[in-house]
Formats: structure tokens, sequence, C-alpha cells
């Protein structure tokens, strides 16, 4: 049995990149239709897989166990292989992973229909996907920061597939260079775990850290506790990876990629990395106490930092990435008070609905002719009749609509819930209580931006036909001033215009939807005995740590004040009241208070000038120093005192050797008569 | 008073100095270097014969010997490199002869 | 012993004299026989040293060989006196400053090799009837410097060669004989028969 579920396993993995190297390697020769066959096929193959390795998993009563798979490194006391470990928490991620990643291959068939480089987008699609399984089943630190590189540089090819965009390449180059700022602290909390246990091998390093836990590491003359060190330097990948406050800035370009790669990898499965690194690195994090505190006040930040940003963008894609960063948050956060459980199960809700969200705003997207800012949209509802449809349901999800001790409830009621009902559980800390408050406040920006989005793309008035009608007009001027003026051209304006009318998206692309859309309902209610229910120990077993003291889920089962059960709900039901006064009952308010320019909308609208204030501190002094480097020591320093400096000096001082060539016989017999001279004081002093 | 070594060799010093300083304080031909040069081995063989004298060893004078043979192959080797130079030249003013600068 | 002393200082004083005389006289004929007086002179100063053969070599050779030669050369390069150029006194000071430390050094050096060497205290070698001068020089050179003597005229058949390669030459428009090439002639090259007709000549 064991060996069957390796080969399983092993093919689930693996399947991803052969149809990664095939169509990279050959694509062009294979032409489009293979080659996006070829990798959706295997995909969806590894999807099946990966279910049967979760339902045998959670309900075959299998074990867990751990596929070497090659050997990798083994130098003196450090070992590291290739391997795939089976447990609750990688087999939840293969199914979130591959899931998505397989509808989202289906999508692209619509979505990319028209882009001349369909192979080269599949091949990255496939190339990510493996990167990502690498890193959820990987049974050491190495192969976990492979996966983690992986699938930073699968990222940055996606976001800058349109390289031909200099902001696309740009917002490439951005992701790529954050993400290595917390590429960096992982990599140093790593060799601080190597350094302090001696090896890097999760089954090894986990039994070991209750016995280290007093340890402490003597630094600039100050002691700090290990576990917490080298917890925080793995928490700034995990904030890197996944755009915690500070390391954010790369995750509102990223939309410059194509909205399938949105979907995939900046909602469902690279920003949650990080998340589950720490929720699988719940046994070091429960004896590092500083580091948890970290996590929660970072997370907390984040959700009410996102959300307030998020209620100010226009851009369709921006709003859902905001939610995105703030949803990440939350799940820090439960991480951070010890709500692991928790925090894995807004995960693995969250991915469904936000890549039902993305996936939803690609096909209006793609209806309004790559059209993405809200202001042009509006009144859709009709003309997009099943995307409305679907993204009404995200939405509910997202905000967590349900009824409190009920069964009743989209996915996100669950999830959420059970988040803000551990950080009130962890009250009596100052992180628990900070993040609860934001949790609750971020809830209410959650509910207003989402119900905004949704106001503005598919009700009100139709700002895209307005915009027809003024192209119209201004045509006809035009045509009365101006009789001969471009014939040709006015045709084809005629031609684009009576095109423009928003149309619903192909099959291809509705039915990954509709299928994440019964996840967004269902997910939530189904799964939740399993995360964090009655079921939930014997479904994580040893895969998620809870120290001796840790009760967090226990007490939030238990929680008696209604209050705390209804806040949640409350603050989104008001949210959702807002958005419809704002946008739908009186919806040229927005425009005025835009208008108004105030400095509150301003800060938001900026992103509370992130981007300027790291501009100026990294990004010029960076520069500055690279100038300095670069011109200074290295062309006038270095050069000049080494390769040029020793020609022109050698130069020199061979031009002024040459003026004692005077070609007189009778200055070379005068010197010759000097040295002699010379010569004989010397011997002379030397006798004497 | 009794003539010594000191005084041969003084005297071989002298002229050697002489002929050194006619190599290069001469500004007027080259002839005059060539005579300086028979000057200097001259008095090397001065010196030579001296020892020799004084030490009653023989191989002195040989030395001065083979110093002559030498000094006379190279006088005339050297005029007939004047000559060509002249010929060439047109005169033999050392201050000319700078064709060799550097 | 004296007459020794006496005989010293006339040679060594005329020597030196006329080395002096060498360098700084105008003409270059009166520096050659300046030159001749040197070589004299120091020929004496060699007899009172008991070296007869070289001061007769000296004469011959470097007198009747070495300054006729210069002589020849002098003479026969045509130098025009009047375009003899000063500058000899700007180097004079330093010249003689450093001239002076040359000979003084020299002379020093000579002082204590002759008082602590091993020819302290001797008295110059003169020669026997038993074993004149040349006799020992025979002895000498004709034993263990033989393979210097060979070599010595060697450099003097070089230096002849030498000599002669650099200063031929020959005129251009001069009739010579050259033996090789009669020696070498053969009748065919020379002789060519030509068929006749009567009454005609031979074309070019």
């Amino acid at each position: 049995m064991l060996s069957d579920m390796s080969t399983v396993v092993t093919l689930a993995v693996f399947a991803p990149i052969v149809g990664a190297a095939i169509v990279g390697g050959f694509g062009r020769w294979l032409g489009n239709i293979p080659s996006q066959a070829i990798t959706t096929g295997l995909l969806f193959v590894a999807c099946a897989l990966s279910w049967f390795t979760f339902i045998q998993h959670t309900w075959g009563g299998m074990e867990d166990f751990t596929v070497t798979v090659l050997p990798f490194i083994n130098i003196d006391t450090f070992h590291s292989a290739w391997s795939i470990r089976i447990d609750a928490l990688s087999s939840t991620m293969l199914i979130v992973v591959t899931t998505v990643s397989s509808l989202v291959h289906l999508y692209s068939w619509g979505y990319m229909s028209e882009d001349p480089s369909r192979p080269r987008f599949f091949a990255y699609l496939s190339l990510f996907t493996f990167a990502m399984l690498m890193l959820v089943t990987a049974a050491d630190f190495m192969q976990l920061f492979f996966g983690w590189e992986g699938v930073g540089l699968a990222s940055y090819l996606l976001i800058g597939f349109w390289f031909q965009k200099e902001s696309a390449s740009s917002a490439a180059i951005k992701a790529f260079v954050v993400n290595r700022v917390g590429d960096f602290g992982f990599a140093l909390g790593i060799m601080t775990v190597y350094w302090q246990f001696g090896t890097i091998n999760f089954h090894e390093l986990f039994p070991m850290i209750a016995s280290h836990q007093g340890q402490t590491w003597e630094f600039l003359g100050q002691s700090f506790s290990a576990l917490d060190l080298a917890a925080f330097l793995l928490f700034i990948g995990a904030m890197g990876k996944s755009a915690q406050f500070f390391l954010h800035t790369w995750l509102p370009d990223a939309m410059e990629g194509p909205t399938p790669v949105s979907a995939l990898i900046h909602a469902a499965t690279m920003v949650t990395a990080g998340v589950y690194m720490v929720c699988l690195l719940s046994p070091l994090f429960e004896y590092a106490p500083v580091a948890k505190m970290i996590v929660a006040y970072i997370g907390a930040i984040t959700a009410i930092f996102a959300a307030s940003i998020g209620f100010t963008q226009n851009d369709i894609k921006r709003v859902i990435a905001y939610s995105t960063c703030s949803q990440l948050g939350y799940m820090f956060f439960a991480a951070g008070v010890g709500a692991y459980q928790a925090a894995m199960f807004h995960l693995f809700t969250h991915a469904f609905f936000k890549a039902l969200l993305f996936l939803g705003a690609g096909s209006v997207i793609h209806g309004m002719h790559h059209e993405q800012d809200m202001r042009k949209m509006g009144g859709l509802w009709k003309y997009l009749p099943i995307t409305y449809g679907v993204m009404t349901i995200g939405t509910i999800a997202i905000t967590g609509l349900g009824i409190p001790e009920t069964q009743f409830g989209f996915a996100g009621f669950f999830s959420k819930d059970a988040i803000i009902e551990s950080a009130w559980a962890a009250h009596n800390t100052p992180q628990g209580l900070f993040a609860f408050i934001m949790g609750i406040a971020a809830a209410l920006l959650t509910s207003f931006y989402s119900w905004r989005l949704i106001a503005m793309t598919f009700h009100g008035k139709k700002h895209w036909e307005h915009a027809h009608d003024d192209h119209h007009e201004v045509i006809d001027g035009h045509d009365a001033s101006e009789p001969a003026h471009d014939d040709h051209a006015h045709d084809d304006h005629h031609g684009h215009g009576h095109d423009h009318k928003p149309h619903e998206s192909p099959w291809v692309m509705l039915v990954p939807i509709g299928l994440l859309a019964v996840g967004a309902v269902f997910a939530g209610v189904a799964f939740a005995p399993y995360f964090i229910g009655g079921h939930a120990h014997e479904f994580w077993g040893h895969a998620i740590f809870t120290a001796p003291t840790n009760h967090i889920m226990h007490e939030a089962h238990e929680i008696e004040n209604m209050w705390v059960k209804l806040a949640p709900l409350a603050v989104t039901l008001i949210g959702m009241a807002l958005a419809w006064y704002y946008y739908i009952a009186k919806p040229n308010l927005p425009k005025k208070l835009a208008a108004n320019d105030g400095p509150i909308y301003n800060f938001l609208y900026h992103k509370w000038y992130f981007d300027e204030i790291y501009q100026v501190i990294f990004v010029k002094s960076a520069k500055i120093l690279g100038d300095f480097f670069w011109k200074v020591l290295d062309v006038k320093i270095i050069d000049n005192l080494g390769p040029n400096g020793a020609a022109w000096t050698a130069l020199k001082s061979a031009k002024n050797l040459v003026k004692t060539q005077t070609g007189y016989v009778y200055h070379y017999a005068f010197a010759m008569f000097l040295g002699v001279v010379g010569l004989l004081t010397y011997v002379f002093w030397l006798v004497h | 008073m009794t003539i010594d070594l000191v005084h041969y060799l003084t005297v071989s010093a002298i002229l050697f100095t002489i002929g050194v300083l006619g190599i290069f304080l001469n500004r007027r031909n080259i002839i005059i270097i060539l005579m300086s040069l028979e000057l200097i081995l001259l008095s090397t063989n001065i010196n030579f014969v001296a020892f020799s004298s004084y030490l009653h060893n023989v191989q002195g004078q040989i030395m001065a010997m083979f110093v002559l043979t030498v000094a006379a192959a190279e006088a005339a080797v050297g005029l007939a490199i004047l000559v060509t130079f002249f010929r060439n030249r047109g005169d033999i003013a050392v201050d000319d002869a700078s064709m060799m600068k550097g | 012993m004296t007459v020794i002393a006496i005989a010293f200082y006339l040679l060594a004083l005329v020597t030196l004299a006329s080395g002096l005389m060498v360098i700084t006289a105008k003409n270059p004929v009166h520096s050659v026989l300046y030159l001749i007086l040197a070589f004299f002179s120091s020929a004496g100063l060699f007899i009172l040293l008991g070296a007869e053969f070289l001061a007769m070599l000296l004469v011959v050779v470097y007198v009747g060989a070495v300054a006729v030669l210069f002589l020849f050369v002098v003479m026969m390069l045509d130098v025009d006196f009047v375009k003899l150029r000063q500058g000899f006194a700007n180097y004079l000071p330093v010249g003689l400053v450093v001239g002076l430390v040359l000979v003084v050094e020299l002379i020093m050096i000579s002082i204590a090799v002759a008082t602590k060497g091993a020819a302290a205290g001797s008295q110059p070698l003169v020669a026997t009837a038993a074993e004149p001068n040349i006799k020992m020089i025979g002895h000498a050179l004709y034993s263990t410097y033989i393979y210097l003597f060979e070599a010595a005229g060697f450099v003097l058949l070089v230096a002849m060669v030498g000599a002669i390669v650099l200063t031929l030459r020959t005129r251009p428009n001069v009739k010579r004989q050259n033996i090789f090439k009669q020696v070498t002639r053969r009748r065919k090259d020379a002789v060519e028969i030509v068929p006749v007709k009567t009454g005609e000549g031979i074309s070019e």
C-alpha cells in the first residue's frame, strides 16, 4: 500500500514539471493546442492523484509518510534529500494547489486565447505548480527553500509574461527583489536553525526543539533567545512571500501579469506559502513567544492596512489584490495567537473564493475587452449574468455571511469567524486584543470594498456605454467638419465601437469559475469539522504542533459572549449597507469625495505612500551606493591605481627615464665614471 | 729617497683619471676619446708592471702584454669605425653624434 | 739611489704632463704627438721597473703602430680646426671635482695596498744576467699562458679583418682584375660561333 502511495504522490508532484519541460522545450514545435492540452491534462492527473491522497489520508486511515526520491546534499553533518512528505498539512496544500492550478490551466484556454505565446504561458504555469508542490511536500529546509525560490522565479516569469510592456517587466523585477529581501531573512533563519540544532530535516528537528527552549545567543553584547531569532528570521521570509506589511509593495504591481496568474499565484498558492511555512513550523513558533507576538502584530496590521487601501482603489484587480493581502494578514495573526488550524482553514477556503474572485474579475475584464478600471464599468449584470452570479457568491464568501451557531454559511463565514474568535480567546494578551480589534475593523472594510466592487462593476450606470456615446459623437463631429478625413480609420472605429458591448465568457472559462463557486459555498461547511472542529485533532495529527499551554482552539469554541460571535456578522452587514449607500443610492458621492483630494483619501489612495518612502530610503540610497562603488571606487580608485594607474605610471616613468638617453657618448661615459667612483667609495667605506 | 710601489701606483692613478676626464670633458672630436682610452690602458699597464716588479712575479708583465695586444686591436677597429663615421657625416664633432638619442 | 729617484720623478712628470696635453691640445695632431711622448716616458718607467722587454714592446707597438695609425687617421680626416667648439668649460667644475675624488680614493687605496699588502717593503726586481727579463717572460708565456697567447693572435687577426671590412671601398669606375673570374672562365661562356653570310656583318 505504501509503495503504491509513494508512486501516487511522486507522480502527483512530478506530473506538472514533465508538462512544463515538454511544452517549455518543444512548445513552438508542438503548437498551441497540443501544448495546452499536455500541460492541462497532466495537471488534472496531478489533481486527481492529490485528491486521492487527501481522501486516503483523511478518511482512509493512511499514515503520514515520507518518500525519499533522490539524495541531494551530504556534507559532513549537513544532510538534505529530495523527498515528498505526506501529512495533513501537505495533503491539504496538495489539493489546494493542484485544484486551483488545474482550473486555472483550463480557464487560461479561454482567457489567453488571443495571446501569441501560449505554450510559454502554460509551461510557466506548470513550472510554478511544480515548484509549489515541491515546497509543500518538503521534508527539510533545503527543499522548502528550493520550492520557495522556484515559486519566486515562476512568479517573476509570469508577472513579466508580457515583458514587452515596461510596467510589466518592472513589476516582475520589483516582485523578485522584494521577495529577495524576505528570502535573505529566510536563509538566515535556516542557517540559524542549522547552527543551533545541527539539522535541517523537520522530522529530526521538531523533537529537539522543546529541549533547546532556553538557549540564547550572544550578539553585540545582547543576549537573544535562539529560537525566537530563528523563528523571526524565518518569518521575515514569510513576510516577503506573503506580502505582509513592510514587504507588501510588490503585490499590487504584480497585477500586471495576466489574470489567471493573479488567481493562481497571488491568491491561492504562492502567497499562502508563508502561512503554510509558519503552520508547518508550529513546533518552533510555539517555543518562540516573541516571534509569535511579532507574527500576530504584523498580521493584524497588514489586515487593516491592506483593507484601508483596498477601498480607495479603482482597478478591479488591485482591489482584489489588497483583499488578498488583508486576508493573509488574518491568517498570520491567527497563527500568531496560536490558532494554526484556523489559519490553515482560512487558507483553504480563501484559496477557493479568492481564485474565484480573480477568475471572475478576469471574466469581466475579458468581456470588457481588457478594461480594468471600475469607474468605466457598471450595469454589467445583464450582460455577464453568470459571472455576476459567481462573483456575488465569492463576495458573500469573503465577507463571511452566515448565521452564527448554525451550519448555514458560506466558506468565509466559518474560517474568518474562527480566526476572529481565536483572537478574542487570546484577548488577555496585548497582541490578541489588538488582533481582535483589527480583525473586526478589517472585516468592516472588507465587506465595504468587496460590495463596492460588485456595485461599481455590475450595478449602476453603464459608464462604458457613455464613453461610446461620446465616442460616436466625436466621430460624427469629425464627419461634419472633415468629410475626407480618414474614412479608413473611421470604419475601424465603428467596427471596434460596435463590438465593445461586453459579452459573457466562453464555457471553458465559466466551468472553472463554477467549480470554484461550488467550493466557495460548501468548502466551509464541509471541511470545518476536520480543520477546526471536532475531528481536528485526528485530522491534523502531528502536522501541527501546539504547546501544552496552547488551548486557543479549544477556548475559541467555548466563547460565551454572544456579542463576540455576532460582531463579525454585524460589521459585515454594516459594510454592505454602506457600500449600497455610497455606490448604488448615491453614486456621485464617492466621485465628489475623491475629487476633494483630501489628505486621508490621498494617503490611502497612494498606498500609505509606501512606494514613495521605499523609493527614497532604499532605491535612491542603493542607487547612490551603487554609483559610488562604481564611479568612485571602481573607476577612480581601483582602475586608476590598478590597470590604468599602472599603465600611466609605467608610461610616465619611461618617458622620464628616456631623457637620460641623450645619444652623446660622453654623457654615457660620465655616467659610467660616476658609477666607478661610487663603487670605489662604497668599497672604501666598507673597508674602513 | 726610495722609490716605492706607492709612487708608481700614484702615477698610474693620476694618469687614469686624466684619461677618464679626457673622455667626457672633450667637446672637440672623437679621436680625443680614442686617445684618452689609450691613456687609460697605459695607466693600467704601468700598474700591472709595477706590481709585477715589486711582487717578483712575471705574471703582471704577461698581463700587460696582453693588454697591449688588445689595445692595439681595439685602436685599429676604433679608428676604422671613426673613418666610416666621418665618411657618413662629414666631420667628427662629438656634439653631433647623438643619433642614438632615446 | 738618487739617480733612480730623479729619473723616476722626471719620467713620471713628463708622462703626466703629456697626458694632460693630450686632452687639452687644440690641434689633434699635437694631441697625437703628446700621446707619443707619454708612451715614451712610460717606457722609461718600465725600464726603471726592470721590464725591458715590455718597454721595448711599448715603443714598437704603441708608438710605432698605434700612434702612427692615429696620426694617419687624423691627417686623413681633414678636420677643420676652426670649427672646434667650446663647451669644455661647462663640465669642467663637476668633472674636476669628481676626478679629484677618484684620484684621492685611488691613491689612498694604493697606499693601503702598498704598505699592508704583499708587496710591502720590497725592492723592485731587476733582471740579472742569469735570468734576463725576456727569458722570464718567455718561460711564462709559452707554458702557462700558451692558450691565451694563441687567443691573442686570433684577436689581432679579427681586428685586422674587421678594420679592413669596415673601411675598404672600391671605386666604382676603376677597372680591376678579378683573378677568380679569369681563372674560372669557360670557353663556352667566352666564345660564340656565329655563322656569317658572305658579304654581311653580324647584327648585335
